[in-house]
């Protein structure tokens, strides 16, 4: 039995060269207007409630300020995205990686479960199983955040508003949804951040994305060696 | 040692994100594989929202308080600038193109057409919104009484203006073009349009991003294609800066 799914290894790389595309590209379409608004429209830089920095190069898809290029890839690497983010969903309905490793308990969510599991992560490494501090993390990436994304980029599109007006209304106007779309991808950006350096301080931890690695305390345990089996009843004993 | 591993896929990640995004955007490839997503966008939404699926429409109270001008603010042409001290009254819409009966309407024959208002949002590429009443005829009573012909796929929009020394244009297809909120705007929020927003008359394409709304519009010409005209790709930002011809999103 594998520690990872073979669905949930594909998923994740395909997710972290998309996400890598799209934040990037993100940034540099958010040079384009750097002003965040709520509600319905928004252009006066007066009625922002954000003004954005102006991302550099370094940080840019293309490494300069293209909103075609840069629009033209973020809106292809969101079907990887998007649609892995639909499969994965399924993936771990079917194949229990849900119920088994992210669903909470509510004594999950108590201050005392919280630094037990910070502790035992920084005694132990990582490895054993989900501790409560990362079900919640992975399920609010997997719950809010990501769903987040999704919506809040499809409502931004007008054409695809004639098709689901009511996902505006749910999210509070165009210019809301573009100030979360905004958000999530920093809240994303910040897990992405978290992940990494928790990531490689084992890189057995990387390497077992690629090969699944083996789950621990999973397998039923082994039949302990012929050798030390009690004598079955009646049976002579050895020697 | 933990620095191999790290350093390498640190490494990976940021060539991928650097060097390899616009080597790939490039090639034939990166460019079929966009044309394809955008192709794809275009397919689905109408598939989603049906041809005829309306964009949302707001009340009188939920309007910005001014409409931002943005690309062309001013045309500076003789004609234009004598049009706009005298109310445009010698100003003439031409319908022409592949169609049966070409047309050259005066502003006033352009009021006197049954008449859309609608209060609507404008989504500019850069990403800000302005929400605006607008009223004119719908295209598609233009095109009807002009009689398109069957082999017209595309509705060019001909405009007054200049940006970067190139006449600005812009092109929508037949779905759009007869969908019923597309219409000619000659009023913004119950006045003759300003300037700054098209005068004397601007297209409304509600599906779309800002740049498809041609402003100053001098003639609508049906065409069964769009590669001979200008840059070939359909109009002035797509020439100029590779904008996407739909802007679904």
């Amino acid at each position: 039995m594998t520690k990872h799914a073979f669905s949930t290894r594909v998923w994740h790389w395909v997710n972290a060269v998309a996400l890598i595309v799209l934040f990037m590209t993100g940034l540099n379409i958010s040079n384009a207007h750097r002003y965040l608004y709520w509600g319905n429209y928004g252009f006066d830089p007066k009625d922002a409630w954000l003004a954005v920095i102006k991302f550099p190069g370094w940080a840019t898809i293309p490494q300069h300020y293209n909103l075609a290029v840069a629009r033209d890839w973020h809106t292809t690497a969101a079907w990887p995205f998007g649609v892995g983010v639909l499969f994965i969903w399924v993936a771990m309905l079917v194949n229990g990686h849900f119920i088994r490793d992210l669903i909470t308990k509510p004594s999950d969510w108590t201050p005392a479960a919280v630094l037990a599991s910070l502790r035992a992560h920084s005694a132990d490494g990582a490895g054993h199983g989900y501790n409560p501090v990362q079900r919640i993390l992975y399920g609010m990436v997997f719950g809010v955040l990501l769903p987040l994304m999704v919506f809040t980029g499809l409502a931004i599109s007008p054409g695809f508003q004639a098709a689901a007006p009511w996902l505006l209304d749910v999210l509070g106007g165009r210019q809301s949804a573009r100030s979360l779309h905004f958000l999530a991808a920093w809240a994303i950006f910040g897990f992405f951040v978290i992940h990494i350096v928790l990531a490689v301080t084992d890189w057995r931890l990387i390497l077992e994305m690629f090969t699944g690695g083996k789950r621990e305390g999973a397998a039923p345990p082994a039949p302990p060696p012929p050798d030390i089996l009690p004598p079955e009843e009646g049976a002579p004993a050895n020697g | 040692m933990v620095d191999f591993p790290r350093r390498s896929i640190l490494a990976g990640i940021a060539a991928l994100g650097t060097g390899a995004c616009s080597k790939i955007a490039e090639t034939d490839t990166g460019q079929s594989l966009f044309k394809a997503a955008e192709d794809g966008h275009r397919a689905i939404h109408r598939a989603l929202a049906g041809r005829q699926g309306m964009a949302p429409e707001y009340t009188r109270d939920q309007r910005s308080p001014t409409f931002r001008g943005n690309g062309s603010v001013t045309v500076d042409d003789g004609f234009y600038r004598e049009q706009l001290a005298n109310g445009f009254s010698g100003w003439k819409l031409e319908v022409r193109g592949l169609v049966e009966q070409p047309l050259s309407l005066t502003l006033a024959d352009v009021r006197a057409l049954p008449q859309r208002t609608q209060i609507t949002r404008h989504d500019c590429v850069e990403g800000w919104s302005a929400i605006g009443e607008w009223t004119g005829p719908q295209l598609a009573a233009l095109l009807d009484a002009a009689k398109v012909r069957k082999e017209a796929r595309f509705i060019l929009f001909r405009c007054a203006d200049t940006l970067y020394g190139r006449d600005y244009y812009e092109s929508i297809d037949m779905v759009d073009a007869y969908h019923p909120q597309t219409i000619i705007a000659h009023s913004l929020n119950g006045e003759p349009l300003p300037e700054k927003n098209g005068a004397p008359l601007r297209m409304r394409i509600e599906r779309q991003l800002g740049y498809k709304q041609a402003k100053y519009v001098q003639a609508i010409e049906a065409v069964s294609s769009f590669d001979k005209v200008a840059g070939g790709n359909g109009g002035f930002w797509e020439d100029v800066a590779g904008y996407q011809w739909y802007a679904g999103i």
